[in-house]
């Protein structure tokens, strides 16, 4: 369901990764959202966590902060964070940050 | 020596539009849909248009956020087209009532110091060839952003070129 912002959360864990799809804008309207749903979805587990952005059509900085925040929390836990096929508008934002070079971005599906 | 170029005037009797915002984030996307349709009129290119966006998106959410400390308040966009030094370019104003922020503390973080929040500034400036914060005497903050975009029309009502 998505919240009253239009962002909703899937949230698929398996014993190999923890895939993790946000649908809808990201901003500072919703983030706290994603925010509340990845700290949620990481207090267990240590298998690697993807986040599909595919059906991300805009994020500003808020939502970039909060996939720091999610970064940096998979490092404590010695996990992999990977950012699965955003669009071009949302890579540009880690680009213009130079974000592109501290997290891993996979332009392809992953399997 | 160099003289510095001053800002364009502001059209203040002509804008394209003016867009007075309830501080709320999620009005942000109403901000954002005007300028994107502005953007379009203008046949900016999708990718600047995009970022114009995202400058928007950073000037507003650091409003709520620093002036009105996440409470209730007013923003007051303005949109016009201008030239300086005779090329075109895009004039747009963010005002607000709320509590200013000392000017010299409002500059981009170092990107080399990667922790989360931080960004506004930096995402504003990347797209604006001029950024300018300034406290109203009436209370309140101004910020001025001068983007220059290739192509762009401008008429003689909308030059506000002090150098033309």
């Amino acid at each position: 369901m998505p919240d009253a912002h239009g962002l909703s959360i899937d949230i698929d864990p398996s014993d190999e990764r923890l895939l993790i799809t946000p649908r809808g804008e990201v901003d500072l309207s919703s983030s706290p959202s994603l925010r509340s749903a990845l700290k949620s979805a990481l207090l267990e587990g240590n298998c690697d966590v993807h986040i599909n952005l595919s059906k991300v059509p805009y994020m500003d900085s808020s939502g970039v902060a909060t996939l720091v925040e999610a970064l940096q929390i998979c490092k404590r836990q010695q996990r992999d964070l990977i950012l699965v096929q955003p669009s071009s508008r949302v890579a540009s934002i880690f680009k213009i940050s130079k974000l592109d070079t501290v997290f891993t971005i996979c332009e392809e599906p992953l399997n | 020596m160099i003289a510095a170029k001053a800002m364009p005037e502001f059209p203040y009797h002509d804008p394209d539009f003016v867009l007075d915002l309830d501080a709320r984030p999620d009005l942000l996307c109403v901000a954002r849909s005007m300028i994107d349709a502005w953007c379009l009129r203008a046949e900016i290119d999708r990718t600047r248009a995009d970022r114009i966006c995202l400058a928007v998106d950073e000037a507003a959410t650091n409003i709520m956020r620093h002036a009105y400390d996440n409470g209730p308040g007013r923003i007051r966009m303005r949109c016009a087209r201008g030239t300086h030094d005779r090329q075109p370019v895009l004039l747009i104003q963010l005002e607000d009532d709320g509590q200013q922020v000392p000017l010299d503390t409002i500059r981009p973080r170092d990107l080399d110091d990667v922790r989360p929040g931080g960004l506004g500034v930096h995402l504003i400036q990347d797209v604006a060839d001029e950024a300018v914060w300034s406290h109203r005497p009436t209370g309140g903050t101004l910020l001025t952003l001068r983007i220059s975009v290739r192509g762009l029309t401008v008429t003689a009502d909308h030059r506000g070129d002090p150098h033309a």
